[in-house]
């Protein structure tokens, strides 16, 4: 087992690990936190059971789905933009895997290790955007068009406090690069207590609090659903959608979902690893095979962490109105993430 | 037996709404003069006007302003003439004995075969007055009472939809409920419904035999 | 009230700047968009048309009629128990309560009353649809804007009060239960303490409602000072019910005018509230459904004993005259106006519904808002299609 791990797979190997690797790590999660949080959670907060009937449990349910909607029919609006519409939800699709792409899951089981990771995330987590625009504009439909102008503007408006948030992590971790944050979260110690590491989410609360809102917002989840208010736009930007491209949407949001949990546990709750002190490690050399096994295990745990504060989030409140939540984003969560990294570089200095 | 409410008390006691009903009719008298034609009051339950139709809107001026209803509860309009197809609740089969089709009104009276009928209250007495003014046939037509009252935009295309009474002044007289392109006014009595000219009704004593008990012959009618 | 003002001016300010920039502005046309009669958010088949600039409507204008079926027309050629009938299928959710003024106006007419035991019975069936119809609301609100979960919560606790007017009357929806002179038949054993059961378990969702919808932030960020209606446009629109109380006006039904149903008997308090938007109309009903719960509780420890019908004949003749009789609905003030010859059925029936004055008001309301805020104004007037076609 260890052999397989050692440093000397071929390059055609480990590339094919890594497109492997790639898809499991955008499908498992979504997979996992459709049924788990969509379908079940959602479910027993309504108090109802949710899907029982495919497999034990409704397990098989999602498989079901998939099924049921490659099996549809493509059907595209008369007017539409053939091209433009045909590939709106695969620059969506597109966005999450290069997304997925800097994140560790181990000492070696990383795609690549990017230097200025966390700039490379903050940037290509904006290509969902223009898939968005894309699909809203080229449907040749109202509440589409509607809803993706309306998502336009809500996503570029999100995009800051997420960027100012994560300074806050910069600055505390003096790198961009995801592994080294990873590491030193879980080498560090706070204030010469090292009980459990330094994970930033203690240090950074009012970050990881921004982070999570302005995820939200990325998400189109509630309470920033307004692109696909339902209630009103019937679907929004995917209204036109139906088969195997709704498919992708369904999949993509989901997955986005999973990746943005990812990255804040990436950045802010220790990433693939545990608390070097608990185990009394220097450093990770011994145990690095086993972390490659085991880190994208601890990392699935503490994803479903963070999506569950997502999906509450989502069953619980209503939805904003945009200008409400135009306002809320440049009049609240942007100052307040100004004055974390105002606090952060202060106490960095001090301390 | 006490009633919380979160105003004071509302005098709902008989005697003092009658009282407050007289004084309605004689303060429209007073406001209107002799387009008041006719009034009728049922004792503890309600009052009726009746006004003469050129004065339709002169009065509904009156009684928001002068009388204090500025309730609008709504405005509709009855056809008087009994239906030429009766109740279609006959025997389809027998034949048509003599229908009675003299044109009767009711309340406070009236000379013609459509009436405007409108309610308006008081929302400070709670007090309401029915108000109906005959309208000619040969001049189907009264004064909006959007002036008097906006909500009356919809009532009056309706009235207009079902009736084809038209109401002078109103911005825009169309369809309410039926489609653009329906001909005929079909609250009238001449227009037939045709539900019950496609499938004749079976009867009013409708009794089939229960499934099972040996019925006598098929069908009671 | 300076933020409601402000609001109030600022979105006058906008229609009239809307509408000037899509007449001048020939590049920049408005876009007409259609929302229904297929909608997620209509009660029914309403349908929309609203002109908008950008996300703001210039003028917007509800078309109904796409569920008229001739109720007027119907009723002419029917006898008083099958209007009855029929007349259940009005406001569909809260049926009970579209029988009560009909039958009460055919009782006018004959000069008869139901014994006491049958008014108190119908007051409790009448507040019973008032409880289904507006716990209905309560979850729905929720789902216009956003909130997924009430709605669920508001449907498994409606099953309470279904049950019980099933129980009394053979239907959940169309109970078909009252008869010129009192109801079809007596309650079934223990119908009282399973409803006084009922009654708690729904002050408990109306306090979950409360906590869960009532005190979000964004909830009230979404309908304060939205779509304000003033006292006086209200009243000149006939608006109704919550709606009116909502405006100021203390007015109910069911407190200022006296007909043989059993609200004076009980304690029972009216709401009102001074604000006029979208809030306050949906808190009033809130504290409707309250009420309506003691009501019931109070109500069903005094039901007095007695005949449940009248003496009156199997076939019924209602004597010549008219009789105008309304009633506090669920949905506002409805109202039958029965002109009868003397026959066995009506000579023409004018059915005044709460819904098709609340609607009447939306073209005023509808301007200069957001597309958003259309839905909340129609979710907190809360209307239901067949009262607004007949």
């Amino acid at each position: 087992m260890g052999a397989v791990f050692a440093a000397d797979i071929p390059y055609w190997g480990q590339s094919l690990l890594r497109a492997l690797g790639g898809a499991v790590a955008v499908l498992l999660p979504a997979g996992t936190i459709v049924y788990v949080f969509l379908f079940k959670l959602m479910s027993f907060m309504q108090s109802r059971l949710g899907p029982m009937e495919a497999g034990p449990y409704g397990s098989m349910q999602l498989f079901a789905e998939v099924g049921k909607w490659l099996q549809k029919e493509d059907l595209y609006p008369d007017r539409a933009d053939r091209f433009l519409f045909k590939s709106a939800p695969l620059v969506v699709l597109l966005s999450t895997f290069m997304l997925v792409v800097a994140v560790p899951f181990g000492p070696d089981a990383i795609f690549t290790n990017f230097d200025n990771g966390v700039l490379y995330v903050l940037a290509v987590s904006s290509i969902s955007v223009l898939g968005i625009l894309m699909a809203g504009w080229a449907s040749a439909n109202k509440y589409s068009l509607l809803g993706g102008l309306r998502a336009a503007g809500q996503l570029i408006a999100y995009e800051l406090p997420m960027v100012l948030a994560v300074v806050g992590v910069v600055i505390q971790a003096e790198t961009m690069n995801m592994q080294t944050i990873v590491v030193k979260q879980n080498a560090g110690s706070i204030f010469g207590w090292d009980g459990i590491g330094n994970p930033y989410i203690l240090t950074q609360f009012v970050g990881f609090l921004v982070f999570m809102i302005a995820v939200q917002a990325e998400l189109t989840q509630a309470p920033f659903d307004m692109p696909i208010a339902e209630s009103e736009l019937v679907a929004g930007y995917m209204t036109e959608y139906s088969g195997f491209r709704f498919l992708i949407f369904f999949i993509a949001e989901f997955a986005t979902a999973g990746v943005f949990s990812l990255l804040a546990s990436t950045m802010f709750l220790g990433g693939w690893g545990l608390p070097w002190s608990w185990f009394n490690w220097s450093s990770l050399d011994e145990v690095h095979n086993v972390m490659n096994v085991v880190g994208p295990l601890i990392m699935v745990t503490k994803m479903m962490l963070v999506a569950f504060i997502i999906m509450w989030a989502r069953f619980s409140y209503p939805r904003l109105r945009e200008d409400q939540l135009q306002k809320f984003a440049w009049k609240f969560l942007i100052p307040v993430a100004l004055g974390n990294i105002a606090v952060t570089s202060i106490l960095k200095v001090a301390f | 037996m006490s009633r919380l409410s979160s105003t004071g008390d509302t005098p709902t006691a008989e005697l003092a709404s009658d009282h407050l009903r007289k004084a309605l009719i004689d303060r429209l008298r007073s406001a209107i003069g002799d387009a008041l034609v006719d009034s009728y009051l049922v004792a503890g339950v309600d009052v009726w006007v009746r006004v003469r139709a050129d004065a339709w809107r002169q009065a509904g001026l009156a009684l928001r302003d002068q009388l204090g209803m500025d309730y609008f509860c709504y405005l509709s309009a009855i056809d008087w003439m009994p239906s030429p197809f009766g109740r279609s609740e006959d025997d389809p089969t027998a034949e048509v004995t003599e229908r009675d089709d003299t044109i009767r009104q009711g309340y406070a009276g009236g000379e013609t075969r459509f009436q405007m009928l409108a309610r308006v209250v008081s929302s400070s007495t709670h007090v309401g007055i029915n108000i109906k003014a005959d309208v000619s046939e040969n001049d189907l037509t009264v004064e909006s009472w959007i002036p008097v009252y906006t909500g009356a935009n919809w009532h009056e295309r309706e009235t207009w939809e079902m009736f084809g009474i038209n109401f002078a002044g109103h911005p825009d007289l169309r369809h309410m409920y039926l489609p653009t392109e329906f001909e005929g006014f079909p609250l009238r009595k001449d227009f037939p419904l045709l539900a019950r000219l496609v499938k004749p009704w079976p009867g009013i004593a409708d009794v089939e035999p229960m499934p099972g008990v040996s019925g006598d012959d098929e069908g009671g009618e | 009230m300076t933020m409601i003002d402000e609001r109030r001016q600022l979105s006058y300010i906008a229609a009239q700047a809307a509408d000037a920039r899509v007449n001048v502005e020939l590049e920049t046309e408005g876009m007409t968009l259609n929302i229904g009669p297929q909608h997620p958010a209509t009660h029914g088949t309403l349908r929309i048309i609203a002109r908008l600039d950008g996300e703001q409507v210039v003028w917007a204008e509800p078309s109904a009629g796409y569920m008229h079926r001739g109720y007027e027309k119907l009723t002419e050629v029917r006898t008083f128990p099958q209007i009855t009938a029929l007349v259940n299928r009005i406001d569909w959710l809260g049926s009970f309560a579209n029988e009560v003024p009909f039958i009460l106006a055919a009782e006018q007419l004959m000069g008869i009353e139901a014994p006491p035991r049958a008014q108190h019975i119908r007051t409790i069936l009448f507040e019973l649809s008032r409880i289904a119809n507006v716990s209905l609301f309560l979850g729905d609100l929720g789902v216009q804007l956003g909130a997924i979960t009430p709605v669920f919560m508001a449907f498994r606790d409606r099953e309470y009060v279904l049950n019980l007017i099933e129980a009394a009357t053979g239907g959940r929806f169309h109970p078909n239960f009252d008869r010129i002179g009192g109801l079809k038949d007596d309650l079934p054993k223990g119908w009282l303490e399973d409803t006084k059961a009922s009654m708690h378990k729904l002050r408990t969702f109306c306090g979950e409602i409360e906590d869960l919808l009532f005190g979000n932030e964004i909830f009230q960020a979404r309908t304060r000072g939205v779509g304000i209606i003033p006292k006086e446009v209200a009243l000149q629109y006939g608006l109704s019910g919550a709606n009116l109380r909502a405006s100021g006006v203390d007015w109910d039904l069911r407190r200022d005018q006296s007909l043989p149903m059993a609200w004076d008997k009980v304690d029972w308090k009216v709401w009102t509230h001074p604000d006029g938007d979208c809030f306050a109309r949906c808190w009033i009903r809130l504290q409707e459904v309250r009420e309506a719960t003691k009501i019931v509780d109070q109500l069903c420890d005094t039901v007095p004993s007695g005949p449940i019908m009248a003496k009156v004949p199997r076939i019924i003749k209602v004597p010549e005259g008219e009789a105008w009789v309304s009633t506090e609905n669920p949905l506002g003030e409805m109202g039958y106006y029965v002109v009868s010859k003397g026959d066995t059925g009506p000579f023409r029936v004018k059915i005044r519904s709460a819904s098709f004055n609340n609607i009447s008001i939306t073209p005023w309301l509808l301007k200069g808002v957001l597309v958003p805020d259309i839905i909340t104004i129609l979710a907190s007037l809360y209307f239901i299609l067949g009262d607004i076609d007949r």
